[in-house]
C-alpha cells in the first residue's frame, strides 16, 4: 500500500454527499494500449493526424446504430437526480464523476457537431469544439465509470451513463486511443481462450489438482472435467475461478453441487472464460466474437445446457446478450433457459432436496451479501423480476445460519459497485478503485459494528478480486470476501464422505 | 387586419409548423434508430403489459425521480401537473363551445398558474443553491426556466391584475384555425405572453424539451426483460451473421 500516494477517504457512519472539488481525479489516466493490441481487435493502432474528423465520423455512425445513445444525448434536462448516485463521485468529489457531467463530456461535443442549437448557439447550450483537452477528459473520465447503471435507476428518463461510456470507449478505440487493460485481455481471449492467458495444459493440471484434493479431503471422486464430449452441461466460468482466492473455492463448490446432483458436466478449454470484456469497450463486434467461442464449444462438445459460474459482467452478457450475439440456441435442451446461472441450478437442487446440507459448517462466519452491480441492474435469475436478489440470498440462507443485509439503499437494485467493475480492475487505476469502494465499505463497516458480520459474500470475479485488494486500505481483512459457492461447498456433505472419525482410524 | 395581428398570426403559424416538423423528424429519428441489445434497467417487467405500466408510472408519477431526489420531485411534479391543468384550461381558447370538463376545471386552473410558477422557482433555486446542480447547469437551463416563468407570470397577470379581452383572444385563435382572421387585442401582457409561448414552441424540438418524446424511447425503460426467451436482433447486427 505504501507505493500508492493518495489519501484514503474516511468512513462515515451515514452516507455523506460531498461538496464538489474540481479536478481531484484529472490526473487519473490509465495506460494506453499499444498499437499491436489495438490492431488485434480491429482498431486503429494509434491516433492519426485526422483524429478529430475520425472521431466525429464514428460518433455519427454510433448515433445511427444505438437508439440509447441518440435518445440519452438528447433527453437530459440536467435535473441533478443522478449527481449524488455514483460511487466514484461520492468517493472522489470530482464533479466530472457525477453521471450527468460524465455524459456531458460527450454531450457537449455531440451538440456542437450534430445539433442546430450547438452549431449556431454553442455558448448558450454548453456545446464545445472537440479539442485535445476534451479527448484527454474523455480518456480519463470514461475510464472512471464502472458501467454499473446505478445512475440509470434514478434518472426520470432512464439515461444510462454506461451506454455513453461504452460508446465513448468504442469511439476512442476506433480512432486509435484504447486502454491497455481491456484491450490486452481481449487479445488474450482470442489467442489463448481466457482473460488470464491460462493455456489448456495448465488448466488441465489445475483441475486434476482439485480432484486430488477432493479425494484426499473427503475420499470422494468429485470430478472437474475438461473438454469432455457428450457431457450434459457446459460450465463457463471466469478464469479467476481456476486459481485466485476466494474464487477457486467457488469452483470447488460448483463441482460438489454437480456431483451431488448427479449430472454430467464439463468445462471447455476453448471457452475457458465467462467474462466478456468486449462489453467494457462497447464493441459489439468484439463482444460477439468472444461470445461465439461459447457457441462453438457447446456445439463441439455436444452439450445440452450451458451454465455460467459466478461472474457479474459475464452474467450480463450471458443473460441479456448471448442469445442476441451467438444464438439461436435451438440445438440445446429447450426445457432449460439458455444460459442458466449456477445459482439458479444450485437453488433448484436445494429445493429438490438433492443436496445434503449442514449449515452449521458455516457457523464460524456471520455473512452479508454484496449484490454485484451488473447482476442486480442488468440481468435476472429465475422467472420473476428481482430473482437476482432473492435466489443468491435464498442459497446463502440455506447454507448459513447467520446472515444480515447491509443498509437497504446500498443493496439490491440500488447496490453500489465494488469500485473495480467495467474494465477498471487494473493497478494503474488503484486510486479510483479505492475511492470508488467507499460507499460499499461504509455499508459493510456498519453491519460489522451492528451485527458482528465477519464475511461478505459475492458472485462476481471482479468484486472478489477488487475487495481482496481494497479491503486492507480501509483497515479490514482481505479474507473477508467469500464466494457464494464457497459457502455452499463448506455446507455440503458429500455422499460417502469420510468423517473425522475415519481420519482417526 | 392590423399589422400586429398579422405579425402574431404569422408567428403562430410558423411556431406550430416548426414545432410539429421538428418533433416529427426527431421522433422518426428515435423510432428508426435500432436498439441492438436488451438493456432494460432491472428488475424490469417480463411482459408488454408490465412495460406499459412501468412507463405509465414513470410519466404519471415520475417514479424514478421520486427515488432519486425528493425536493426535485416535489418541485418538478408540482410544476408539471400544474402546467397540464393550465394547458387543459387553455383549451377553452381553441374549442367552441367549451366542453364541460374544461368548463368545470376553470377555477382550479386559475390557481394552477401559481403552483406552476412556484414549482419553477423551486427548480430554479436548486440551480443556485445545490453546488452539484449549479455545476451542471448551462445558460440554456436557466433561460428555459426564465422563459416558463415569464409565460406563467404574464399569464397570471391577465387573470389577476390587468384583464384582457379573452373573447377577442379566443376569436383570434379560432380564426387562425379556420383561416377567418380576427383582431388580436393590443394588450402588453397578452403580447408578451403569446410571444413567449411561440418562442417555447419554436425551441421545443431543438432543446431539452425532447425529454418528452425521449422517455418513451428510452431502452432502459421500454424494453421487456425476456432476452433468454426471445431472440432480439437488430438489422445491422443480422448483417454480421451473413
Amino acid at each position: 500500500m505504501a507505493k500508492y500516494n493518495f489519501k484514503i477517504p474516511a468512513l462515515n457512519e451515514y452516507p455523506v454527499v460531498p461538496e464538489l472539488e474540481e479536478d481531484t481525479m484529472a490526473h487519473m489516466e490509465t495506460f494506453r494500449a499499444k498499437p499491436e493490441f489495438q490492431e488485434a481487435l480491429g482498431f486503429k493502432g494509434e491516433l492519426g493526424e485526422n483524429w478529430k474528423e475520425d472521431c466525429i465520423e464514428v460518433i455519427g455512425e454510433l448515433l445511427g446504430k444505438y437508439r440509447s445513445l441518440q435518445v440519452y444525448l438528447d433527453s437530459c434536462v440536467k435535473c441533478g437526480a443522478c449527481t449524488d448516485k455514483c460511487h466514484y463521485y461520492l468517493g472522489t468529489k470530482d464533479p466530472k464523476n457525477m453521471p450527468v457531467a460524465r455524459q456531458d463530456l460527450m454531450r457537449k461535443v455531440y451538440r456542437r457537431y450534430f445539433t442546430f442549437a450547438g452549431k449556431y448557439f454553442p455558448k448558450l447550450v454548453g456545446a464545445t469544439d472537440l479539442t485535445t483537452e476534451i479527448l484527454d477528459d474523455w480518456y480519463n473520465y470514461y475510464h472512471q465509470c464502472s458501467q454499473c447503471r446505478r445512475c440509470s435507476v434514478f434518472c426520470p428518463y432512464g439515461i444510462d451513463t454506461a451506454e455513453i461510456s461504452m460508446a465513448a470507449r468504442e469511439i476512442m478505440d476506433r480512432i486509435g486511443l484504447g486502454d491497455k487493460y481491456s484491450n490486452e485481455i481481449i487479445s488474450k481471449v482470442f489467442k489463448i481462450g481466457n482473460n488470464l492467458g491460462l493455456p489448456e495444459p495448465a488448466l488441465a493440471d489445475t483441475l486434476e489438482g482439485l480432484e486430488e484434493d477432493m479425494q484426499d479431503d473427503f475420499g470422494v471422486d468429485v470430478k472437474y472435467p475438461l473438454d469432455k464430449k457428450g457431457a450434459d452441461i457446459l460450465l463457463v466460468t471466469p478464469s479467476a475461478d481456476f486459481f485466485a482466492e476466494p474464487h477457486v473455492d467457488g469452483l470447488i463448490g460448483y463441482g460438489k453441487v454437480f456431483h451431488e446432483a448427479g449430472v454430467s458436466w464439463t468445462l471447455s478449454s476453448k471457452a475457458s472464460e465467462a467474462a466478456n470484456f468486449g462489453m467494457f469497450i462497447g464493441s459489439y463486434e468484439n463482444m460477439r466474437k468472444i461470445s461465439l467461442r461459447i457457441r462453438e464449444a457447446a456445439i463441439e462438445l455436444g452439450v445440452k445446457r450451458i451454465i455460467f459460474g459466478e461472474c457479474g459482467h459475464a452474467w450480463r452478457v450471458a443473460y441479456s446478450f448471448l442469445n442476441t450475439l451467438a444464438g439461436p440456441f435451438d440445438f440445446l435442451d429447450p426445457d432449460y433457459p439458455v444460459p442458466q446461472h449456477i445459482l439458479e441450478f444450485t437453488w433448484d437442487e436445494i429445493q429438490k432436496g438433492t443436496l445434503n446440507i449442514d449449515p452449521s459448517e458455516n457457523d464460524h462466519m456471520t455473512l452479508t451479501y454484496h449484490d454485484s452491480c451488473n447482476v442486480a441492474r442488468a440481468t435476472r435469475m429465475g422467472d420473476k423480476p428481482g430473482g437476482q436478489f432473492e435466489i443468491p440470498r435464498n442459497v446463502i440462507k440455506a447454507v448459513c445460519n447467520n446472515f444480515y443485509d447491509m443498509a437497504p439503499e446500498t443493496i439490491r437494485g440500488t447496490t453500489f459497485c465494488c469500485g473495480g467493475g467495467g474494465g477498471l480492475l487494473t493497478d494503474d487505476l488503484m486510486e479510483v478503485r479505492v475511492k470508488g469502494a467507499l460507499p460499499r465499505m461504509e455499508a459493510l463497516k456498519n453491519v460489522i459494528e451492528e451485527h458482528g458480520v465477519t464475511n461478505m459474500a459475492a458472485i462476481c470475479a471482479i468484486c472478489k478480486s477488487q475487495f481482496t485488494k481494497v479491503l486492507p486500505f480501509y483497515g479490514m481483512d482481505m479474507d473477508m470476501i467469500v464466494s457464494v459457492h464457497q459457502l455452499v461447498s463448506n455446507a455440503i456433505i458429500l455422499t460417502g464422505q469420510k468423517t473425522d472419525d475415519d481420519d482417526d482410524d | 387586419m392590423s399589422f400586429l395581428t398579422m405579425i402574431f398570426a404569422g408567428l403562430f403559424y410558423a411556431a406550430t409548423a416548426i414545432m410539429i416538423a421538428g418533433l416529427v423528424s426527431k421522433i422518426t429519428q428515435f423510432a428508426k434508430t435500432p436498439a441492438p441489445l436488451k438493456i432494460p434497467t432491472t428488475p424490469a417487467p417480463t411482459t408488454q403489459t408490465g412495460v406499459v405500466l412501468r412507463m405509465f408510472r414513470e410519466v404519471a408519477f415520475f417514479e424514478s425521480l421520486f427515488k432519486g431526489t425528493k425536493w426535485t420531485w416535489i418541485f418538478s411534479y408540482v410544476f408539471h401537473m400544474a402546467l397540464f391543468l393550465v394547458l387543459f384550461r387553455h383549451l377553452r381558447y381553441f374549442i367552441n363551445p367549451v366542453p364541460m370538463p374544461v368548463e368545470l376545471l376553470q377555477p382550479f386552473g386559475m390557481y394552477g398558474g401559481f403552483a406552476m410558477v412556484a414549482g419553477l422557482f423551486g427548480l430554479w433555486g436548486r440551480r443556485f443553491l445545490v453546488d452539484r446542480v449549479k455545476y451542471i447547469s448551462a445558460a440554456s437551463d436557466h433561460l428555459m426556466l426564465m422563459l416558463l416563468i415569464g409565460i406563467g407570470i404574464s399569464g397570471l397577470s391577465m387573470t389577476f391584475a390587468v384583464h384582457t379581452d379573452v373573447v377577442a383572444v379566443k376569436a383570434f385563435f379560432i380564426g387562425l384555425m379556420t383561416f377567418s382572421f380576427s383582431e388580436l387585442p393590443a394588450d402588453f401582457n397578452l403580447l408578451i405572453h403569446l410571444f413567449l409561448v411561440a418562442l417555447l414552441m419554436i425551441i421545443f424540438p431543438f432543446s431539452k424539451l425532447l425529454h418528452i418524446p425521449g422517455v418513451f424511447f428510452s431502452p432502459s425503460r421500454n424494453q421487456i426483460d425476456n432476452p433468454r426467451e426471445k431472440r432480439h436482433l437488430s438489422d445491422w447486427a443480422r448483417k454480421l451473421e451473413d
